[in-house]
């Protein structure tokens, strides 16, 4: 399911090659929120599809937009992947939990074609949101996400929150590695044993206690720059008339699998 | 405006260790830029921390602009008039853009977005950095994430410069760029600096802390 589509996915490329480029540009310099909301709109709009026929169109949709905006479809179909590793464990034991018509047995576990439909429409339907999420809202670099998150009134210490973490991954992802490197430079290699695990242990605690002293150090730094407690956004986003077109493209493309499944609802 | 600090008789030691400072006295006048030496561990930090109220000594009178401090709440005026730079970057830059890491500290202060935005402007322009305005804070080199962390200080205008290890990690050239900027800051400052030449290079006066007690000053 997940492989096929992805050799739909050049046909596109090819023959809308001339467009792709405006394409990417536009969601470039789009409003940061308005890619946040469509990405909203559209999941919640694909979770509540029902018919295998609107799924699949939905995330064809999705895989259609992903080759538009020319990102780099390998790197997001990764993360589309990884985000795959999180549900399979519940798709494979869904359709033996779930009572139905027996397909086929494996020792006592009975599968059931409901499960195995469930399952399927699971599927397609994360597919299709985390998809387009990637493609509206992956691209957008962090501290612009951050600061359109605090534009839409989510509650300011989630949106410092989230802009402390990525502003010190790095920082602690730097300090993981050296330390790795410093092991190895002492000849230490990996294994099975207590003494790997316990140095692993050291490794963990260490980087807790210096992240620890460097947060007591980042706040003695802000309290000497007259921080009493509130943190500011500076820039202000301004929607402009491109957004107001790009809105309603987006409230289209998000509408059309809605109406592919209220055709098919008709037709049966 | 004479006597902008003075430290009497200052005493500090961490819980479960012996004391770091025992009785260090210091007197920072307008004009000056001292320079401080001293072993490693010898309490260097931990006498800027004290200046600012970051840490409180277990006994001594800190002075700053003519008032005895004491209380946190003396000190927001302190921390306002001083600018301290940390000794690693990564600590003293948290925002996401070098523009809101600058405007940080003005709209601590109470000024508007608009004026904030005119001090980034300014300050970035004096130090020759003004293309660095909307660069992510955490992607900068070494030598410009330093830069981006006394740009921030100096947005505040503040009157006294505290300096930590302002050269560590620092190639010739960041340094000699560095060099040339502190010699024309018109701020009085006191840096803690291992290196030798942009000793020679800055300071009016050299101290050394030595065994918790400061010894000097003695003209360069």
């Amino acid at each position: 399911m997940q492989t096929e589509p992805v050799l739909h996915s050049d046909a596109p490329d090819c023959v809308l090659q001339v467009d792709t480029k405006n394409v990417s540009l536009i969601l470039e310099h789009a409003d940061p929120r308005l890619r946040i909301i469509a990405a909203i709109i559209w999941s919640v709009i694909v979770v509540s599809l029902n018919s295998f026929p609107a799924l699949l169109f939905a995330l064809g949709l999705s895989l259609l937009v992903l080759c538009l905006a020319r990102l780099p479809w390998r790197m997001t179909l990764g993360r589309m992947l990884a985000m795959d590793g999180f549900i399979v464990f519940m798709l494979v034991i869904l359709p033996f939990t779930m009572p139905g018509d027996v397909v086929f047995s494996i020792g006592p576990l009975d599968a059931s074609l409901q499960g195995f439909d469930k399952a399927g429409k699971i599927a397609i339907k994360a597919n299709a949101s985390i998809l387009m999420v990637l493609v509206l809202v992956g691209s957008l670099d962090a501290s612009k996400f951050g600061h359109a998150l605090a534009r839409l009134r989510v509650p300011e210490n989630f949106v410092h929150l989230l802009l402390f973490t990525i502003r010190y991954i790095d920082v602690l992802h730097d300090e993981y590695k050296r330390s790795r490197l410093a092991m190895k430079a002492r000849g230490f290699r990996s294994g099975s044993n207590m003494h790997s695990y316990r140095t692993f242990g050291y490794l963990v605690g260490m980087i807790l206690v210096r992240s620890m002293e460097r947060s007591e150090r980042i706040l003695m730094a802000m309290k000497c720059r007259g921080f009493q407690g509130r943190l500011y956004v500076l820039d202000q986003l301004k929607w402009r008339l491109p957004d107001s077109y790009l809105a309603a493209i987006l409230l289209c493309v998000c509408l059309m699998p809605l109406i592919v499944e209220l055709v098919h609802v008709r037709a049966l | 405006m004479s006597g902008l600090f003075r430290l009497e008789n200052i005493h500090f030691s961490w819980p479960g260790r012996d004391a770091v400072l025992c009785g260090a006295n210091m007197q920072l006048d307008a004009g000056e830029r001292v320079c401080m030496t001293g072993y490693n561990g010898a309490g260097k930090s931990t006498l800027l921390h004290i200046m600012v109220g970051l840490l409180k000594p277990s006994s001594g009178k800190v002075i700053a602009f003519g008032h005895h401090r004491q209380k946190e709440a003396d000190f927001f005026e302190v921390r306002r008039r001083v600018g301290l730079v940390f000794q690693d970057a990564d600590d003293q830059l948290f925002c996401p853009t070098v523009a809101e890491d600058v405007a940080f500290g003005p709209l601590n202060c109470g000024k508007s977005r608009d004026q904030a935005l005119a001090i980034v402007g300014k300050v970035l322009l004096d130090l020759g950095i003004a293309h660095f305005r909307d660069r992510v804070t955490h992607k900068l080199s070494g030598g410009e994430k330093r830069l981006v962390s006394l740009a921030t200080v100096l947005a505040m205008e503040p009157d006294v410069l505290l300096l930590d290890e302002p050269t560590t990690a620092l190639d010739e050239r960041a340094t000699q760029r560095l060099i040339e900027i502190v010699q024309q800051l018109p701020q009085a400052m006191v840096i803690i600096s291992h290196d030798r030449h942009f000793r020679r290079q800055v300071a009016t006066r050299s101290i050394s802390l030595i065994d918790g007690v400061l010894d000097g000053p003695e003209a360069t």
